[in-house]
């Protein structure tokens, strides 16, 4: 893909975009659209963010100062469902549809009125799903996982209106995947073969594949919990013949692949910019390709390793403990091929590179939790602590955020035409990067010693843990106001951004001028 | 535990600190199961630790050693077959490994077979019951912790929100063996010295057991998300040497027995406004308190107000009332109370809610009332 004929993308003839609000409405052009999913899911994460404050400071101390355990459970609760679904999943789309097209050689994504509407119904979901916490009763307060019968029978009123924003967003996330699939099979350019292809791509496909397969499920699921809660049905109840471990079966078949979701098109991410820093070629491309492929495999036969303590047949945690542990090998074959792609390279550490190394590192710390909690026996002893709650803040804040984190700092020139100020920008990687780490890391201690998570209140020998932890969560908090400060910053201005902003870079997005001009590739490139 | 300062924190991240610290680590527990457990986890940690030293390391060396600063050129390799499959074999074998010793603790920790005390342990929200087999012995097991303390009103004591009003008591060096259950949703029942957490799954039930070698104190909690209290029901299990706990068990059956037996004599004494109200508010706020709220008045559009509702303020509903506290109602978070507390404390409960708030209905419940609702 390195040498590109390209002579086209010159402003002059076109750019005829509507103005005001209009061209955000109606908007069919993948960058606007990209922009509008980025923006979506930074707003998101303030709000989540928000939440996760909320739960810190009640926590800081035992005892109950500042909140009911009510409203605690409902923090928890839409704290997570805002992370995944309002500001991971969004943040990853809105990646695909900035990049995608241009990394193929595409003029667009292949179906930009459903584009349009893909994104268009998600502030809906969000509103139905936050304004159910102004309702009398509250909102879902039952986990994000939302295990029955606590989100049936026992449920407040508004599981209603989070069982229909459910809803909508997978049917965003269901248009989004399509529109990636169409695009990648139909829309590379001539000689954009697919193991040609930048592993962002690569990957993005394979977790469409992953969104096409799970989110009718997790429908399913929805469906269940409402007609169960409102129509008399009985699937999660055993008094009318139904189960309530099947709902954390159907649940988890869609859980598991959920958090690959969130994590392969970090793994493009990181693949990226590890070798444009590194001024090497990513060592074992086609390795990478089918490690990816494999994990999206195995995510299929792994669901039941969130259940150990449900009473499930020895045979049954045997498998779902092979299964799981198996995932550690292509996980690991990534790990090795970004650190041998460094290796004898010629690297700088520009922010994109902090973020992706911070990236390399902290997720593969959580891996190792990963590998720990897959062991059943002892996953016993793990499971529903703080322990899990480190394990998946390792993976997917200093995994995926940060990958996003390092995505928006390497594409940004790209996407404003401005370069970002780079001062700001170290400043916000290491204050992120320490406070994240006394955030995450004394949860793990927290739950060795036996603290359960989702409690609002804790015996006093935690205190000190949760202390730090707070003051973590706090300084992590605050640090992302610099982000927003610098993307603010840099969308109104600063110093103009070549083309091609990074010597390392490859890839036919660095071919365009920056910003890009709002129709690229209008004639397919060549590539050779 | 004294407030750490600040600066120890790289300290506590070692792993010596780990092993040692008690407080930071898994427990090793008091049974054999607990102790394979606690190896296995050290074994799995140390060996992410070697794999995270040399990964981690190699890492570092490159970031120091090949930075273009340094004026390096970039090699220009990017594939080998042999390191690729030797990186994909060596962790895999790793892993083999890990999942041997794993399997076979699995296999022990799945085996409840041949038990010499069987116990039921069911969840509700938010408190154990436990009801033991073979014997006339059941009771509930409620945080035992004052709503002071966790209000902040007074000083927290040494074991807030792990202490309960009854324990479950059992014998050391005898298998044990849990059936788990709910009455409501799903609630987990974990002691972290024995290694046991099973999920309490309503209208299931699941297996467990314990060999506890040394008498002792040991404390755990609902691990499972169950509702608004989720973080208040914590389990005290008591181990005593089989010959205490022989004598305990005696004693504990006599004493049920012969309170069962009182309260059919009870019967027939009718209790007085003001003994009722008095019992009935001591019932109310330990038992109805937590979800109605201490002041009657609910959570809205999740528990319903007391006060002032038709159920328990109108005169023809006094029955229905009665037999909502008694039997619970289907499909809802009320749970029936006729097993929970004795008619006495029925009658009071009824009698206190139909005459606190301003419901001043001026009607007693007596304890033949609760009796013929429960006999209809």
């Amino acid at each position: 893909m390195s040498t590109v004929v390209d002579d086209h993308n010159h402003e002059a003839h076109h750019d005829h975009k509507p103005s005001g609000i209009t061209r955000w409405l109606f908007t069919t052009n993948h960058k606007d659209i990209g922009s509008m999913y980025l923006w979506f899911s930074l707003i998101m994460f303030f709000v989540g963010g928000a939440m996760a404050m909320v739960i810190r400071a009640e926590l800081f101390q035992p005892g109950l100062q500042l909140v009911e355990p009510q409203f605690f459970n409902q923090m928890t609760t839409v704290h997570g469902l805002v992370m995944i679904f309002g500001a991971v999943m969004p943040a990853f789309t809105g990646l695909a549809n900035w990049m995608v097209p241009m990394m193929i050689g595409a003029p667009d994504m292949a179906l930009p009125r459903m584009n349009n509407w893909s994104f268009w119904i998600l502030p809906f979901a969000f509103v139905i799903l936050l304004s159910s916490l102004f309702m009398e009763g509250g909102g879902p307060d039952f986990g994000w996982t939302f295990y029955a019968p606590l989100s049936t029978t026992y449920s407040n009123d508004s599981t209603a209106l989070f069982v229909f924003a459910v809803h909508i967003m997978g049917i965003s996330s269901i248009m989004g995947a399509i529109n990636v699939i169409v695009t990648i099979i139909n829309m590379r350019a001539p000689g954009m073969t697919y193991m040609k292809m930048p592993l962002f791509v690569w990957t993005w496909l394979i977790t469409a594949f992953l969104l096409i397969a799970v989110m009718p499920v997790l429908a399913g699921a929805v469906t269940m919990v409402l007609t169960d809660k409102y129509f008399g049905t009985s699937f999660f109840d055993a008094a009318g013949g139904g189960d309530p471990v099947m709902f954390q079966h159907i649940f988890w078949f869609f859980g598991h692949p959920e958090v690959y979701i969130m994590i392969l098109p970090s793994f493009g991410i990181v693949s990226a910019i590890i070798p444009a820093f590194s001024r090497k070629k990513l060592f074992g491309y086609s390795s990478m390709v089918y490690a990816t492929a494999s994990i999206a495999i195995l995510s299929f036969l792994v669901w039941a390793h969130h259940m150990f303590t449900t009473g499930m047949p020895v045979f049954a945690e045997l498998f779902f403990m092979y299964c799981t542990m198996l995932i550690a090998v292509p996980t690991g074959v990534k790990v090795f091929n970004w650190v041998a792609t460094m290796w004898r390279g010629a690297i700088s550490f520009e922010v994109p590179m902090l973020f992706a190394l911070a990236f390399v590192i902290l997720f593969t710390i959580g891996g190792f939790s990963g590998v720990m909690l897959a062991m059943t026996p002892v996953d016993f002893q793990y499971h529903d602590t703080y322990f899990v709650v480190a394990h998946f803040h390792y993976v997917l804040v200093t995994g995926a955020i940060f990958s996003i984190m390092a995505a928006s700092y390497y594409w940004l020139p790209k996407w404003s035409g401005h370069m970002y100020d780079t001062t700001l920008a170290r400043l916000h990687f290491w204050s992120s990067l320490i406070s994240v780490n006394v955030l995450f890391f004394p949860m793990h201690f927290a739950g060795l010693a036996g603290m359960p998570r989702r409690i609002p209140d804790y015996a006093v020998q935690f205190a000190d843990i949760n202390q730090i932890t707070s003051i973590g969560g706090f300084a992590f908090g605050l640090s992302q106001l610099i982000f927003l400060w610098l993307v603010i910053k840099c969308a109104r201005g600063g110093e103009k951004a070549p083309a091609k902003p990074w010597d390392g870079a490859e890839g036919l997005e660095w071919t365009v001028p920056s910003p890009a001009p709002y129709h690229t590739f209008e004639t397919p490139p060549k590539v050779e | 535990m004294k407030m750490k300062p600040l600066w120890a924190l790289p300290l506590l991240y070692s792993a010596s600190a780990l092993s040692q610290e008690r407080s930071l680590n898994l427990t090793q527990g008091v049974t054999e199961v607990s102790r394979d457990v606690y190896d296995l986890h050290m074994t799995v940690f140390y060996i992410c630790c070697v794999i995270g030293v040399v990964v981690f390391g190699l890492m570092f060396y490159s970031m120091i050693r090949h930075r273009k600063s340094r004026g390096r050129e970039p090699a220009k390799f990017h594939e080998n077959v042999k390191v690729e499959i030797l990186w994909t074999l060596i962790p895999f074998l790793i892993l083999v490994g890990m999942a041997i010793p794993a399997t076979s603790t699995l296999i022990a920790m799945e085996d409840t077979s041949d038990a010499d005390v069987t116990i039921q342990v069911t969840g509700s929200q938010w408190k154990w019951h436990y009801k033991y087999f073979d014997r006339e012995v059941e009771f509930f097991s409620r945080l035992a912790t004052q709503q002071e303390q966790i209000s902040n009103k007074f000083e927290k004591s040494e074991n807030y929100l792990r202490e309960v009003d009854n324990p479950l008591v059992v014998p050391t060096g005898e298998k044990v063996r849990f059936l788990v259950t709910s009455d409501d949703v799903i609630h987990s029942w974990w002691v972290p010295d024995f290694a046991v957490k099973k999920d309490a799954n309503p209208g299931f039930i699941n297996e467990a057991w314990t060999r506890i070698d040394e008498p002792g104190i040991y404390r755990g909690q609902c691990a499972e998300l169950c509702g608004k209290d989720h973080g208040f029901m914590p389990i005290v299990v008591i181990a005593k040497t089989p010959e205490e706990y022989a004598k305990w068990i005696d004693e504990t059956e006599a004493k049920q027995i012969a309170e069962r037996e009182r309260q059919q004599e009870l019967l027939d004494m009718e209790m007085s406004m003001d003994e009722l109200m008095a019992m009935g508010e001591k019932i109310y706020n330990s038992t109805c308190a937590a979800c109605h709220q201490p002041n009657g008045q609910g959570i809205p559009g999740t528990f319903p107000a007391l006060a002032g509702s038709p159920i328990a303020s109108k005169p023809e509903n006094l029955d229905k009332h009665v037999d909502i506290v008694v039997h619970g109602v289907q499909g809802s978070a009320m749970q029936a109370f006729a097993q929970q507390l004795t008619m006495q404390e029925l009658a009071a409960v009824v009698t206190y809610e139909r005459n606190a708030w301003g419901n001043d209905t001026g009607e007693m419940v007596q304890a033949a009332d609760i009796n013929a609702a429960i006999n209809e």
